[in-house]
């Protein structure tokens, strides 16, 4: 299992994401530049938080076009692994390969504090390892994080599973007070009809060592690496995997 | 032959989209005074010129960058205006 890490003008989670891969999972990593189109074979791409050409126009509206996003969108139609945080979100809406938008956050304001996640679905590759229902804590760090897509495309995303993490209270019930930037259904992560995208604006990447405050993020991670380990449908090795990756 | 145009792409949020931009600017409004603004919608505003052998390929020109890059259409729509 080998990850990339794709670096825009004006991305600056990319070293964290790097970091999170290589120093603590210990698995191998490289950076993706992004006038770049070649992905160097990698089996997991992760698109990076920051603000890359500036958020100019809209969050990812022209990071969406770089050379690198031809071929980051080749990659995702043909059943790679592609996993868009914060910024790295914004770029896979605008690029088509998640529904919905971003829209400024409803408080106006940069929220950068740490919010609690229910994982919604284990049906993914990247909350395979989770348990239905689980807590994570991350921090965000956004302006433009709230999600809205129309009734349609929101019924469809409820009613198949697609909504990966929620924004919930301590409870782990969804409620206003804590959706942090006013995201339609609490909806803090979801992925494409067949999977193998997920966008999320919550950092896991800084949730991953006890020193940064918690390492519920490695869940993810973890996920990612037990589920390239059993391939197409192998599920009989799964634990295993899990096991030497934990 | 070319020639240079302007036009004017007009970026608007859809109805029914929030604009929290505009409500606190609507608020702040009704703080310093000004009665009876029932509602602020903001809107983005693209001055280019182009070089176009006509008119009619300049606005299709500015259309067609409009639908890909300018405007989101999952959120907003566009409108293309020649200067004449």
């Amino acid at each position: 299992m080998r990850f990339g890490v794709v670096t825009f003008p004006g991305s600056n989670c990319d070293y964290d994401a790097y970091a999170a891969v290589r120093h603590v999972l210990g698995v191998p990593v490289e950076f993706l530049w992004h006038s770049d189109s070649d992905l160097h074979d990698v089996d997991c791409v992760i698109l990076p938080g920051g603000f890359a050409y500036g958020d100019y126009l809209r969050a990812g509206a022209i990071a969406r076009f770089a050379p690198v996003m031809r071929s980051v969108i080749r990659f995702a139609e043909t059943g790679g692994l592609v996993w868009g945080i914060c910024n790295g979100f914004q770029v896979l809406l605008e690029a088509g390969l998640l529904p919905g938008a971003m829209r400024k956050n409803s408080s106006l304001r940069f929220a950068c504090r740490w919010v609690n996640l229910r994982v919604e679905s284990t049906q993914t590759p990247f909350t395979r390892r989770c348990q239905p229902a689980q807590i994570l804590r991350m921090p965000i760090a956004h302006a433009e994080g709230n999600y809205f897509a129309g009734e349609d495309v929101l019924e469809e995303l409820e009613r198949s599973g697609r909504v990966a993490l929620r924004y919930v209270n301590a409870r782990g019930e969804p409620d206003d007070v804590s959706n942090p930037n006013g995201s339609r259904h609490n909806i803090a992560g979801i992925v494409n009809a067949a999977g193998n995208v997920l966008g999320m604006m919550p950092h896991p990447e800084r949730a991953v060592e006890e020193i940064l405050g918690c390492s519920d993020g490695l869940a993810l991670f973890r996920s990612v690496l037990v589920h390239g380990a059993a391939g197409p449908g192998g599920v009989a090795d799964v634990e295993q995997a899990g096991a030497t990756a934990g | 032959m070319t020639m240079a145009i302007n036009g004017t792409v007009t970026v608007r949020l859809k109805e029914g989209v929030l604009d929290p931009e505009g409500q606190t600017i609507r608020r702040a409004l009704d703080q310093m005074g000004f009665g009876g603004v029932e509602s602020v919608r903001t809107a983005r505003l693209f001055e280019i010129r182009i070089d176009a052998p006509d008119v009619e390929t300049a606005r299709g020109r500015l259309q067609e960058m409009s639908a890909k890059l300018l405007a989101n259409p999952v959120v907003e729509t566009f409108e293309v205006e020649i200067d004449r």
